[in-house]
């Protein structure tokens, strides 16, 4: 690389955390965020007091009940910290853009240890009715609303979930590249057999390619199995200056390069190309960051809020060919904890609980650190991973993380 | 028997800038808001265009023929109600990077193939009239 480093490698993943995680869990958002958050503060080796930046995805009360997780008003105030540098929102490079923006604010020095955190509460909001589409069940007593934006082209259709989006895109890539599914079952069996393993996951018990096939149908060629399930949980980080790293008590995950780019149109049916959206931009963008390769990733957490998703992200993260992610994971074995590319060690959100893309860097972290325990990757020689990537988003919305671990 | 679309529509609000193509269908045209120098059609409809940046652009009538890009057969009833129903996602034939989500009609999941033929057909649901698709009569427009 010619250029200047990139500023995001100042920065690295010094402390993590996560609060009890579960299917109604009947707590707060803030009350979940506050244990995962004093959990990430010290096991950065930190107290609050050392805490001066605060970052979220997405706050701001968007979204349906449950998924945007408390306002950095209320945790700042929830904690009373003192801040430098504090950011919240929705619009950005997928999930993980708050992670990105700690970093790059980290980078500039507007502030040295920043909080990061996402809590969701979509299980507990959902109560004990059945998943709700976007824009609500329609027809109720009352006035209907109508709907402006992005919403008016798709909700009058009954393409009122994010799963009818998505199913768009399997189905195009059955048409063009052969998928079947057979090969997208590989990757919610694969993220089972790994939940079973961790004993934090959502949904242990076995599975196999039988009750894949016969789940009732979602939206096809998507089925239950290829969906994850609304959970609670909150998962929060530190990212430091990586000037702190030799300090802090564990091994810090070095941040090498983050993949922002959006390239195509951002939009969930008017994308060039249907078989990855913008996907295939953020991890364009992120090679472009960085002197490793796809080659180098030991292990990959890649975002499963749909099974396709992953698919996707193997494809354009270039850990195989365009199209060629059915063939590559048909069997399992190239995705499985012993493959030659570990993918959603800890269960993905299909089997380890949808914390919306925070969960992927969670098990990155814990991988790079040699501490999954029964579903510990080992490379060659018995090492631990050194190199681990993760991708956040769908469809339009895509951001991508490249981690390094640090001395042990 | 599959359904047109879900039990209920939850409707798109009238804009000063959507309202041409959500009661476009009032005489069975479907209608794009068009550049009138670089002639690209625009979609969703934007002040000025996208393409080249005029702000020359008016609404002018398609011929309501498109090809199917990708559907996807619904099943779970996120609308109480629902039975399942065909969501397609179409590209027109006039400009194949302007595409509708929208309902298959007309046709059952086993009669359907992507890069089919399909033509325009609309519901009216109060004041809006949806454009939704059923497999083109083979007949030129």
């Amino acid at each position: 690389m010619s250029r200047d480093e990139p500023l995001e490698r100042r920065a690295a993943i010094t402390g993590i955390g996560q609060s009890a995680i579960g299917r109604h869990l009947g707590r707060s958002d803030l009350d979940l965020t506050i244990e995962a958050c004093l959990a990430a503060v010290a096991d950065a080796g930190l107290t609050r007091d050392d805490i001066d930046g605060l970052a979220t995805y997405p706050g701001m009360g968007t979204g349906t009940p449950g998924f945007a997780g408390p306002t950095t008003p209320e945790v700042q105030d929830a904690l009373r910290l003192s801040l430098d540098w504090h950011d919240g929102g929705g619009e950005g490079p997928g999930q993980m853009r708050a992670l990105i923006a700690a970093c790059l604010a980290v980078g500039a020095g507007l502030a040295r240890h920043v909080l990061v955190y996402r809590t969701v509460t979509e299980s507990t909001a959902q109560g004990s009715g059945s998943r709700q589409g976007i824009g609500g069940s329609g027809g109720e007593s009352g006035g209907v609303p109508r709907f402006s934006g992005f919403l008016q082209w798709t909700l009058p259709f009954g393409a009122v979930s994010a799963v009818n989006w998505i199913a768009l895109v399997a189905q195009r890539r059955m048409y063009e590249f052969g998928l079947t599914r057979d090969q997208l079952a590989q990757i919610a069996l694969n993220a089972r057999r790994n939940a079973g393993r961790n004993p934090t996951a959502i949904y242990r018990e076995p599975m196999d390619l039988d009750d894949y096939l016969s789940a009732r149908m979602i939206s096809t060629p998507l089925c239950l199995f290829d969906c994850d399930a609304p959970s609670d949980g909150s998962t929060a980080f530190v990212v430091s200056h990586r000037d702190y790293a030799p300090d802090a008590p564990r091994p810090a995950c070095h941040v090498n390069a983050v993949g922002t780019a959006l390239r195509g149109r951002p939009s969930w049916d008017q994308f060039d190309d249907m078989t990855t959206m913008a996907a295939r931009d953020a991890a364009a963008s992120m090679w472009e960051r960085t002197e490793l390769t796809p080659a180098d990733v030991d292990v990959a957490q890649l975002y499963d809020g749909f099974s396709i998703l992953a698919m996707v992200w193997l494809e354009a993260m270039g850990f195989c060919g365009r199209g060629e992610s059915g063939p590559f994971v048909a069997d399992g074995s190239a995705i499985a904890l012993d493959g030659v590319l570990p993918i959603n060690t800890a269960g993905g959100q299909l089997s380890g609980g949808r914390l919306h893309g925070f969960g992927l860097i969670h098990e990155a972290c814990v991988q790079l650190r040699g501490d999954g325990g029964d579903r510990q990757v080992a490379r060659a020689g018995g090492r631990a991973p050194e190199v681990a990537a993760v991708s956040n988003g769908g469809g339009p919305i895509a951001g991508t993380l490249l981690l390094t671990r640090g001395r042990d | 028997m599959t359904a047109d679309g879900p039990a209920f529509r939850l409707l798109p609000r009238l804009e000063p800038e959507n309202e041409f193509f959500w009661t476009s269908g009032a005489d069975g045209r479907l209608r794009f808001l068009r550049c009138q120098d670089c002639r690209s059609f625009i979609h969703p409809p934007y002040p000025r265009c996208p393409t080249c940046l005029s702000d020359d652009v008016a609404v002018e009538p398609v011929s309501g023929r498109a090809t199917l890009v990708s559907h996807t057969v619904n099943v779970h009833a996120w609308i109480p109600g629902s039975e399942p129903y065909i969501i397609g996602l179409v590209a027109i034939d006039e400009q194949e990077n302007v595409r509708l989500t929208t309902n298959l009609v007309g046709m059952e999941p086993n009669d359907v193939v992507t890069g089919m033929a399909l033509e325009v057909t609309f519901e009216q649901c109060d004041d809006i009239h949806l454009p939704l698709f059923r497999p083109a009569d083979g007949t030129p427009s």
